[in-house]
């Protein structure tokens, strides 16, 4: 019968495809960002913060980057803080990505100082040995800043003309870094997500010198990007002749410096490797 | 019938020409950024980078090769179908041009940066507003032609050819809404977790509607032309039509499994998702059975092969793709190489190989002559399908073994491995993709140079016979 009528069949094709439609795509929009789920912390993009978003969305970082921790042991611990829609309600558009080529980047603002970022961005193998991302040296050039106060206009997010002002001068590479330093910072989740290490703090292998290559293999491997390879400092502080306790220095490298741009190893450490790292550190001397 | 007077052919040889350049771009393209990712020292910023270039790969495949060849086909089979010669042949050729105008500035503009980085909705506003134009042209010429047939009856591909048409239209006109800053930028209209909602509710269903209906309606035309057999059931087609276009479009959240976006959503998509076997498989099994007694032509005739690994490929693509939607496996596997050799499948093993049969089929009788070599048509089936099961089988063992070590924990619970440890052992994996891509880029250049001698062929005797 309706083999017959091309235009009766076609309004049924459509009223068939729009059902799911409606139900699954449509309805979502009277729960998702609903104002009674806002997270009050989560602040739109200031005019540096939006023009560094859209370098990375021209530079199409979300091929090989998700923007997205999911409530899994793998991901949480690995990255962080679960996403929550409430911190995604300024994002147009959302930046989730779908293959993780390089890590999540849903939490990493805060993670780094921005020094870690330059020296990354200009040549990622430099810091990440076998790393294969793309170098972005050439974002080194001034930013153009023609259509920043439209841009925010557009997308109705406050501004100051001090925040204008402040673009002059700025090259692409600021924009970029300022951008990832708030991508998934505004909710406070590494103050209160910190893990505690309870117990006394005893290091296993005091004065065992068998396990200083090992130390000295995982400092190469996850500190010597920032810290030098011999100690001396660069992005972060030197690290010869430290005149802390075993204790001390375990906490650190365990839970990180939040305020200071240190990130906290202990996900991906553990705690035998991390007392592996204290140990090699308390070795090394300026002689 | 083939050869009758009348049907605006021309314009089909123009498509068929055009979308493959295309789809040799796109594969390029694929090749180049599978080296780049296996060896980063090939990024050559800012133009020639994996992050500006695989863009260029999926939109050259699915809107050039994809779409290009659709186009094609569904000028070619309605006309035939309906018995009637398309409404507007002037049209159409305004359609070809603007195609080709459209994929060359889609190449252009994601070259330069300009790019709403939402997945298969990349093109900024000027661009995809001519590509509504485009299919706008393309959906009234067709749907024209069918209201003013001569065959009372509408066959089952023109069923999922009028769907194709609606579909597509809705889906991009809804996921391309856009608040423009100039001419180069925009921002999407929704806000974070709808917008996610909201493209992956285009996203998959551009599967369904550029990957699953246009190379079902050119199947189901195809094989009894290339066999000479009827379609197994008529009746099954129509039920798997329906059930297949209603299903879909609540699926598109699987890809959004574990994100915040609300978990009914993720749920319907997940049932959905499982559902869709059943009129995915209805498709297989009237393929298989019309075959009853014809298996023989899998030997003797080189299009069956083509046909019949194609829909092999489509059932087992639509075994894998609800599997992966559940979201425990979902847990596992998402993130990593196993979805790019899930797609890759798909894309490569299904639409591919009933394209490569379309265009073999079609492209002699259009111009007047026999195919110029059909053991190269061999050389070329072989060639791609040991490409392309390089590609996928490779990405899953590559995507089951990142997946693990990510999951890998120490006995205090810590997690055993960091991302990079679990990442610098995929190297061995990606130079063996690279090398499927290689040999599927072998095997594509084997048909384009047989295609050539074909039409090249089909001119000469033209030249003779006016002589």
């Amino acid at each position: 019968m309706i083999e017959k009528k091309p235009i009766i069949f076609l309004l049924l094709a459509t009223a068939t495809i729009l059902v799911g439609t409606i139900i699954t795509m449509v309805l979502p929009f009277r729960w998702i960002n609903d104002p009674k789920l806002a997270i009050a912390s989560v602040k739109p993009y200031t005019p540096l913060q939006l023009e560094g978003r859209d370098i990375y969305i021209r530079e199409g970082c979300n091929n090989c980057h998700t923007q997205t921790v999911r409530p899994l042991l793998s991901d949480t611990e690995r990255y962080g803080e679960y996403s929550k829609s409430g911190e995604f309600v300024y994002d147009q558009p959302f930046l989730w990505g779908s293959r993780r080529n390089g890590p999540d980047l849903a939490r990493i603002g805060g993670k780094y100082p921005d020094a870690w970022h330059v020296k990354h961005m200009k040549d990622p193998r430099s810091m990440v040995p076998r790393s294969n991302m793309p170098a972005y040296d050439f974002l080194n050039r001034p930013l153009d800043t023609s259509l920043s106060e439209r841009k925010m206009k557009a997308l109705k997010f406050p501004y100051t003309q001090a925040d204008l002002d402040a673009l002059k001068g700025k090259s692409e590479m600021d924009a970029i870094i300022a951008y990832m330093q708030k991508v998934g910072n505004d909710i406070p989740w590494r103050k209160t997500g910190t893990a505690a290490v309870l117990g006394e703090l005893k290091n296993p292998f005091q004065d065992n010198m068998s396990v200083l290559p090992e130390g000295q293999k995982l400092y190469a491997e996850h500190c010597a990007q920032c810290h030098g390879i011999e100690l001396a400092g660069e992005v972060g502080p030197d690290l010869r002749d430290l005149d802390q306790p075993d204790a001390k220095v375990f906490a650190t490298v365990f839970s990180g410096i939040a305020a200071g741009g240190m990130p906290a190893f202990g996900d991906t450490l553990g705690k035998e490797r991390t007392w592996k790292v204290v140990t090699y550190l308390k070795s090394v001397h300026k002689h | 019938m083939n050869q009758q007077e009348g049907y605006a052919d021309d314009i089909v040889k123009g498509f068929v020409i055009w979308s493959m350049v295309w789809g040799l771009v796109a594969v390029l393209v694929g090749v180049f950024i599978s080296f780049q990712i296996a060896f980063p020292q090939l990024n050559f910023p800012p133009y020639l980078t994996y992050g500006r270039l695989r863009p260029i790969h999926t939109n050259a495949g699915i809107f050039g090769w994809g779409i290009g060849s659709f186009m094609a086909f569904f000028i070619y089979i309605t006309q035939r179908l309906t018995r009637t010669s398309l409404w507007s042949p002037g049209l159409a050729k305004a359609q070809l041009w603007l195609f080709n105008i459209v994929i060359a500035l889609a190449a252009v503009t994601l070259a330069m940066g300009m790019n709403r980085s939402k997945e298969y909705a990349e093109l900024e506003w000027p661009v995809a507003s001519l590509v509504v134009v485009l299919w706008v042209i393309f959906a009234v010429n067709i749907v024209m032609t069918i209201v003013k047939r001569r065959e009372e009856q509408m066959y089952i591909s023109l069923w999922y050819i009028l769907a194709t048409l609606v579909g597509v239209a809705v889906l991009y006109l809804v996921n391309n809404a856009a608040i423009p800053v100039s001419l180069t930028k925009s921002y999407s209209a929704y806000a974070g977790a709808n917008d996610a909602n909201v493209q992956w509710w285009y996203g998959h269903n551009a599967v369904a509607m550029v990957l699953t209906t246009p190379p079902l309606a050119i199947f189901y035309y195809f094989l009894p032309k290339a066999t000479g057999v009827p379609i197994y059931s008529h009746r099954m087609s129509v039920v798997a039509f329906w059930s297949l276009i209603f299903m879909y479009l609540w699926t598109g959240a699987h890809h959004l499994l574990w994100a915040p976006v609300p978990d009914w959503v993720q749920t319907l998509a997940m049932g959905f998702s499982v559902m869709l076997i059943a009129p995915s498989w209805a498709a297989v099994f009237n393929g298989y059975f019309s075959m009853n007694g014809q298996w023989h032509q899998m030997r003797e005739n080189y299009l069956v092969k083509f046909l019949i690994f194609g829909i092999t490929f489509y059932g087992m693509q639509t075994l894998q793709g609800p599997s992966q939607s559940i979201r425990t496996f979902s847990a596992f596997i998402h993130f990593t190489d196993w979805v790019p050799g899930h797609v890759h499948m798909g894309t490569l093993g299904w639409v591919s190989l009933v394209l490569f049969a379309a265009i073999y089929y079609t492209i002699p009788r259009l111009y007047h002559t026999e195919i110029y070599s059909i053991p190269l048509a061999n050389v070329h089936f072989w060639l791609v399908l040991t490409g392309q099961l390089i590609f996928s089988i490779t990405m899953w063992i590559a995507g089951v073994q990142q997946a693990a070590m990510l999951n890998a924990t120490n006995p205090d619970g810590s997690l055993h491995y960091s991302f990079i440890e679990t990442m610098v052992e995929l190297y061995p994996y990606w130079h063996m993709r690279a090398l499927g891509g290689v040999i599927y880029l072998a095997g594509l250049l084997v048909f384009l140079y047989n295609i050539y001698q074909t039409i090249n062929g089909g001119k000469t005797q033209a030249a003779a016979q006016r002589a």
